[in-house]
């Protein structure tokens, strides 16, 4: 077997040349094997089948005011039982998974290739240029995402393509601390100075050269900014400034109905609570997954 | 008649890997009497941190002893409780680890540190703090108190490892356990730890296990040795008669591996043991060292070998031991005379000097060095760690600038501090291999990307003419063509190493900087590359300047050689001329701090104090606060001149030449102390 995981071996031997592909098999196999992974993609899993055929799997419209049920309890007729106009609140969870799954993949997954840029240049290039974009870094980390996003959200208006902006943007300081500290490491490496002794040029050093080896981080801190992300997502349409308001969404159907929960009303707002945590729950349990394999 | 202060029997270690019990240790056993210094040696890898461990009983999670026995002055370790095991941790099994920094709680002060040792014993807070200032006085720490207030960082290596054998000495053990102690100390600074170690050891009468890869180390310091090989001893006896008179072909071709008593490679290639060594937990059948043996028969591979006693005490693991000085060599055919160039130099440096800025303190890490490399020669370079050789090395590559004034020529013509600048022809002619080729070669990338990449950088090679370049390369380092597309980490240490020489040697380079380029790596495998680096050399008619710290390998290779103190260029000439008296005063100390396997004995030159630091390096010459040969004020008031002083052979210091030669042939009188402490 691979010689790669073995501490005590200090004599390799030479290895078939499939050895690479073995090994990243052998993470696979590793990760599947872990219940924590497993249980992360079944709940993760079923809400993107849901952003992905809501619609057909959904019993009902989620749209459809059935004007004579509102606030039903749950039934065998709405089995998550109905909102304040009637609607049934299954078929609006299932549906609304799609815009939170849209929107938070996007702006985790710009904030993280802005910010492993960004990293990857203070890291490699040090010096001024690291202290400039640092300082400027700490400074966005200072100001408080939700009301940084509410301000910019009223001023560039709701959209989808502004929520991603947005929340991408807050993200990047925080992805660009950690690929820095994981780069610092990596370029006193002397394959580093290697590539320089040969006049490469610094984007083909940080981008070819240095990027592969701090994918590990980038990809454990990916996973676990998603989760944040769905939080935001869901917390800015909670506060009514979601996408579109006539996109069912689980934020905005929590803030259209927790008035009710005095008076009994608990299901339209349980089941989308509900979801938003499962499905933090399930991201952040494949995240600490991914994580524990990068350490080994 | 009084036991053993430890004994091993048929001891079997193994490491549960993945779900399968690899063997470690396979059946080991010795014996180590009261008072008496054991050595064992063997290359990494082959069990001699896990007969520590097993012996402290501090295996990792993962390893288990499967079979034998452990006896600690007669009493069973293996059958003993927890608390028995904490109890005799405590009084009568001691260890010292390679790493002293990391052996070390960086947060905890020195004192603090070695007091707990005897709070833990059962006394009072301050006596055992009055006890552990008694016991930084025994390991020759001249002033405890100041050490005491100290954290560990802010000790040099020497004393940190002295710190921690005061620790485990603090509880006057009956075993003390020496895993590596010196393997990261510079050769002055390993001489005095080993002095140390070898007076302590004559005051408290331990018994001593003594774990080391350096042969010359367990000869200087132990009585009995043994040869470990894949988790067996295979050869066991006293120490000066297995050295000199070796049993078993493993221990004749360790030793036939190590550059020593002035051995050249122009004369003698090195020794290598080919194959390596069987994997953790492999089967096997039949003799261990079977598949890499000279004299291997069809017995061997069948049979396993007793344990033959071969007189005086000595046994060996080889059906033919008689033979086994006859094991045939496997070094390749002599090397052509290397051609010297007709005299300009390649690659010059004048008045060449690099300071750091730190902490608001300059930092003078060079100072002046002049040097000129001719064409086709092996420069050597050695100093102690602090003496600036990397630094030379990377203002050559154009990794650090030197400061304003310095002049770098390649083949007379200006060379760019940055190597930025530097134009593509000037890129290509130096090159560099580094010490460690683990950090050195990107490990996301196949051989076959690595080695490419400089080929399409250096020489602008494409497609075809690329992969046909790259198998040429990897052929002439002797690196299996097959193993291309393999990433390094599933290659050994040595095939790394080749990967990065054979990257290096992509451009066809004039001059390759080779920084300790063997010194991550076993002997067997040094001796290779180093036998590799020879022929390439005398091949490809390329320039060395060869780094190291170890003196027999800079003896072995080089031509000429440099060597550094402080930044300042101390002596240069040829490397017979250094090598042999009359020395500068430093290069004289710096040889005598060598231990040697041949019994050549030079009578121990002892420097005084540490290192002084290069933020104030002292006035005149700056090697007068520990100068064995210190002459007077002058040594203190002016800085000499590096003179030509014979033909070729030049040096920096006060003391003219015929002086030093009469002066060279008896030890050197002691310095007074006082002189070391202004």
């Amino acid at each position: 077997m691979t010689i790669v995981e073995d501490p005590t071996t200090a004599v390799a031997i030479p290895a078939r040349p499939d050895q690479a592909r073995v090994a990243r098999r052998e993470r696979l196999r590793l990760l599947l094997r872990s219940p924590t992974f497993v249980i992360g993609c079944v709940l993760f899993g079923a809400w993107v089948v849901c952003a992905l055929f809501g619609p057909v799997i959904a019993p009902q419209d989620p749209q459809f005011p059935d004007v004579l049920n509102k606030l039903a309890p749950p039934s065998s007729e709405h089995l998550f039982g109905s909102d304040r106009l009637g609607r049934d609140v299954l078929s609006r969870v299932i549906v609304g998974a799609r815009s939170v799954l849209i929107i938070a993949p996007l702006a985790t997954l710009l904030g993280t290739v802005v910010g492993t840029a960004v990293g990857l240049v203070c890291g490699y290039y040090g010096g001024l240029v690291d202290e400039v974009i640092m300082r400027l870094v700490d400074a966005i980390l200072a100001i408080p995402v939700i009301i940084t996003a509410l301000l910019a959200v009223v001023a560039l208006g709701p959209s989808r393509r502004t929520l991603i902006v947005v929340i991408g943007f807050l993200f990047t300081p925080i992805i660009a601390k950690t690929v820095r500290a994981a780069v610092l490491g990596e370029a006193q490496l002397e394959y580093v100075q290697a590539a320089r002794l040969r006049n490469e040029r610094s984007p083909y050093v940080m981008f070819a050269e240095i990027l592969p080896n701090v994918m590990g981080p980038v990809i454990v801190e990916f996973t676990v900014r998603l989760g944040y992300a769905i939080f935001a997502v869901a917390t800015l349409s909670f506060l009514g400034f979601g996408a579109d308001p006539s996109i069912p969404d689980w934020g905005h159907d929590i803030s259209e109905n927790y008035q009710f929960i005095n008076g009994g009303v608990w299901w339209a707002v349980l089941f989308p609570s509900l979801a938003i945590a499962t499905l933090i729950v399930g991201i952040n349990l494949i995240a600490d997954a991914i994580a524990q394999t990068f350490d080994r | 008649m009084n036991e053993p202060a430890i004994q091993l029997e048929d001891l079997e270690v193994v490491y549960r890997v993945r779900g399968v019990d690899r063997n470690v240790l396979r059946g080991v056993s010795l014996t180590i009497g009261e008072g008496e210094s054991y050595g064992l040696v063997g290359e990494s890898g082959c069990g001699k941190t896990t007969a520590a461990f097993a012996i402290m009983r501090a295996l990792p999670r993962n390893g288990r002893v499967i079979s034998g026995s452990i006896r600690v002055n007669g009493e069973d370790l293996l059958g003993m409780g927890q608390a028995g095991v904490r109890k005799l941790r405590a009084t009568t099994l001691s260890m010292v680890y390679q790493n002293p920094a990391a052996a070390l709680n960086p947060t905890i002060r020195v004192g603090a540190q070695v007091g707990e040792v005897f709070e833990l014993m059962g006394f009072e807070k301050k006596d055992a703090l009055e006890r552990a200032r008694l016991i930084l006085a025994k390991v020759q720490i001249s002033d405890p108190a100041r050490v005491m207030r100290r954290y560990p960082h802010q000790l040099s290596g020497g004393m940190q490892q002295r710190v921690v054998i005061a620790m485990a000495l603090a509880k006057d053990p009956t075993l003390l356990i020496l895993d590596e102690p010196t393997t990261g100390l510079d050769a002055t600074v390993e001489a005095e730890v080993l002095d140390l170690i070898a007076a302590l050891r004559q005051e408290f009468g331990t018994s001593v296990l003594f774990i080391s890869h350096n042969l010359a180390v367990i000869a200087k310091m132990c009585e009995q040795v043994g040869v470990l090989y894949a988790g067996r001893v295979v050869e066991e006896g006293p120490a000066d008669q297995v050295f000199r008179d070796p049993r078993h072909p493993y221990t004749v071709g360790l030793l036939r591996c190590i550059p020593r008593g002035g051995v050249r490679k122009d004369e003698t290639p090195l020794d290598t043991i080919p194959g390596f060594l069987p994997r953790m937990g492999a089967e096997i059948e039949g003799c261990v060292f079977a598949p890499r043996c000279g004299l291997v028969q069809e017995i061997c591979r069948q049979e396993e070998p007793r344990l033959y006693p071969i007189g005086n005490g000595r046994t060996s693991r080889c059906h033919f031991h008689e033979q086994a000085h006859l094991v045939p060599r496997t070094s390749p055919a002599q090397l052509v005379a290397p051609r010297h160039g007709n005299g300009t130099a390649i690659l010059t440096l004048e008045h060449a000097g690099k300071t750091y800025r730190q902490e608001g303190q300059d930092v003078h890490a060079l100072s002046d060095i002049t040097l000129a490399i001719r064409p086709g020669e092996i420069l050597g370079l050695v100093g102690e760690s602090g003496s600036g050789k990397t630094t030379l090395a990377r203002v050559l590559l154009g990794l650090t600038s030197p400061d304003a004034g310095s002049l770098l020529e390649l083949e007379g013509t200006p060379l760019a501090p940055r190597v930025q600048r530097r134009s593509d022809e000037q890129v290509r002619a130096v090159q560099v291999v580094f010490q460690n080729p683990d950090s050195a070669l990107n490990r996301r990338f196949s051989v076959r990307r690595i080695i490419g990449r400089a080929l399409f950088k250096l020489r602008g090679l494409r497609g075809r003419q690329r992969d046909e370049r790259a198998r040429d390369l990897a052929s002439s380092v002797r690196f299996d063509e097959s193993l291309l597309a393999v990433r390094p980490s599933q290659l050994s240490g040595g095939l790394k190493q080749r990967v990065a020489i054979a990257r290096a040697f992509a451009g066809d380079p004039k001059v390759v900087l080779c920084d300790e380029p063997t010194s991550a790596l076993d002997v067997s495998v040094q001796a290779a590359i180093l036998n590799l680096l020879a022929e390439l050399q005398s091949e490809q008619g390329v320039t060395y300047l060869f780094i190291s710290h170890d003196l027999g390998v800079v003896r072995y290779i080089s031509d000429r050689i440099a060597v550094l103190y402080l930044g300042r260029l101390m002596e240069l000439g040829d490397a017979e001329t250094v090598f042999n008296p009359p020395h500068h005063p430093y290069t004289e100390a710096l040889l005598s701090a060598v231990p040697t396997l041949g019994g050549e004995e030079r009578p121990r030159i002892r420097l005084e104090g540490e290192v002084p630091s290069a933020a104030e390096p002292p006035s005149g010459c700056v090697f007068h606060t520990r100068c064995p040969r210190y002459l007077g004020p002058i040594c203190e008031e002016e800085e000499p001149p590096l003179q030509e002083a014979e033909p070729g052979h030049f040096k920096r210091c006060h003391i003219p030449i015929d002086e030093l030669r009469t002066l060279q042939a008896t030890p050197p009188p002691t310095r007074i102390q006082s002189k070391t402490t202004s």
